[in-house]
């Protein structure tokens, strides 16, 4: 075996593989959840709309999003092989067991299966259909001078070639943008409760997982120290594990409440 | 005071064990909690009837020999103490107490409550040691260590080897133990020629033996007699990782 499997296949390698992964999705949560505070702007979904194509289209973005699901399915998976191989480790349990560790961080395997059930859920709801359904198209005229945006929803059975249709109008003095309804989608899908209550209380099992993988991270890279530990449960707790969750939960609750 | 004990009564390491049921009447405030079992044990064997087997030494909460599961917690209710300084005080009069061995596929229980910890050893063979330099001893003081990284290194061979870590652990992992071993030599000048592959011999034992892997839940370092720090268990993940990838063998 060379160094590097040997390494990674040991038992702190393995934690080391879930730090690592886990670290690179708690970026991706930051800026989907900036990404995704366009959905907050009062302009018919413009801004957001016009962010998915780019999401899309570009090909940097491309790239980071496949490796991005293929880390997320890798976090998965592995960490369920690791909760496995750690239940071998006891095969005969306690009659009676008084704990002093939290219970999240016990359960880190099922906070993390509800969160790919979720994943399920939330790239079927909303990426498969943008990539793969005939979804309605959305006309926007700006006024380039006021910046006024005029939303014209396309008839039915409109479809394009490319994702983004974009024409000026020089005389005018407008700017024309046609694209897939996205925000439509969004906020059609979260007029149904079961769906909201659903990704509400995912976004508790995101805070949960957080609350204690954060910091773990850290712990599992050796990053211990009296100076900097602190900052990082601080950040873990207040950052990843209220923030973070709330501003995602803030989102189907707000169209199903206001939209 | 009457207890009521719950003991886990198992013949041998192939047979498999259950709960047995004790009553131990008179038993003083005073007495710790082996001496409750020496008391029950002295009446089994005058009754004819087959004595607990248990595991112990010194009494004194040095020896890292004694090892009961009390009520759900290694080594009972009480913080920063080993069994035998478990006093009866601790509990109330008609107590129902459950005790069960270590529970860890790298701890294959002997007979009732003893288990066998040479897993322990084994890791400890690895690489838990410095090679002596025999000679005469050096002046005092010629080495030169702060008091931060003594403090830290004595804090660490605190340690007693008991298995109370790989008990309280969900995982039964034994990162504790072993990064208390790792530590106490890393941080000192005489660990210095054997850091790298002490660290690595000894995580490759440790998952040779079948303990689990670290999910960093802290019931560990809540559960230990000695108080050992999870920062040791950091640490070893630093000493390692850098071993990995800085040391020499290919």
């Amino acid at each position: 075996m060379s160094w590097l499997t040997k390494t990674l296949t040991s038992s702190i390698g393995k934690k080391l593989l879930m730090a690592l992964t886990g670290l690179f999705l708690c970026t991706f949560l930051v800026v989907h959840l900036i990404g995704n505070l366009q959905l907050f702007k009062n302009d018919g979904g413009y801004a957001f709309n016009n962010y998915a194509v780019f999401m899309t289209t570009f090909p940097l973005i491309k790239v980071v999003s496949y490796v991005n699901y293929a880390l997320i399915l890798f976090h998965a998976f592995w960490g369920l092989y690791i909760t496995y191989k750690n239940r071998q480790a006891r095969p005969i349990g306690y009659a009676v067991v008084k704990n002093s560790s939290s219970v999240f961080s016990r359960n880190m395997a099922i906070l993390g299966t509800i969160l790919l059930v979720y994943l399920v859920v939330h790239m079927s709801d909303f990426w498969y259909r943008y990539h793969n359904e005939a979804l309605p198209y959305v006309k926007y005229t700006e006024q380039i001078a006021s910046g006024n945006i005029e939303t014209t929803p396309m008839e039915i059975g409109y479809t394009q070639e490319t994702k983004k249709v974009e024409t000026f109008n020089e005389e005018a003095g407008t700017k024309t943008v046609i694209v897939k309804d996205l925000y439509n989608v969004v906020s059609f899908s979260f007029q149904n409760i079961l769906l909201v209550l659903f990704y509400v209380l995912s976004m508790f099992a995101v805070a949960f997982h957080l609350f204690h993988g954060f910091q773990s991270a850290f712990q599992t890279l050796g990053w211990s120290h009296p100076k900097y530990t602190p900052l990082v449960k601080g950040l873990g707790v207040w950052v990843f594990a209220v923030l973070i969750p709330t501003g995602y939960a803030a989102m189907p609750l707000y169209f199903y409440f206001f939209k | 005071m009457t207890i009521n004990l719950k003991v886990w009564k198992q013949k041998n390491a192939k047979t498999s064990g259950n709960l047995e049921t004790y009553k131990v009447d008179q038993v003083s405030p005073d007495m710790s909690f082996l001496e409750m079992f020496d008391v029950l044990n002295e009446k089994l064997v005058q009754e004819n009837k087959e004595p607990i087997a248990f595991d112990h030494d010194c009494r004194e909460g040095i020896c890292g020999m004694c090892s009961m599961y009390i009520n759900g917690q290694p080594h009972g209710p009480l913080e920063g103490v080993t069994t035998c300084q478990l006093h009866m005080r601790t509990f109330k009069d008609g107590d129902t107490i459950v005790v069960e061995p270590w529970r860890s596929a790298a701890f294959p229980v002997i007979k009732d409550l003893v288990v066998d910890r040479t897993a322990f050893d084994r890791i400890i063979a690895s690489g838990g040691f410095v090679s002596v330099n025999t000679g005469n001893a050096q002046d005092a003081n010629n080495l030169a260590i702060g008091k931060d990284k003594a403090d830290m290194a004595f804090a660490a061979a605190a340690c007693i080897g008991c298995g109370a870590c790989v008990a309280a652990c969900k995982n039964a992992s034994a990162m504790l133990f072993v990064s208390a071993k790792v530590s106490q030599l890393a941080l000192l000048p005489q660990g210095q020629p054997e850091r790298e592959s002490r660290a690595l011999n000894m995580v490759a034992q440790m998952d040779a033996e079948g303990f689990g892997a670290c999910t960093n839940t802290g019931a560990c370092a809540a559960e230990c007699p000695k108080e050992i720090s999870l920062d040791n268990i950091a640490r070893l993940n630093r000493e390692f990782l850098g071993a990995s990838i800085s040391s020499q063998e290919a």
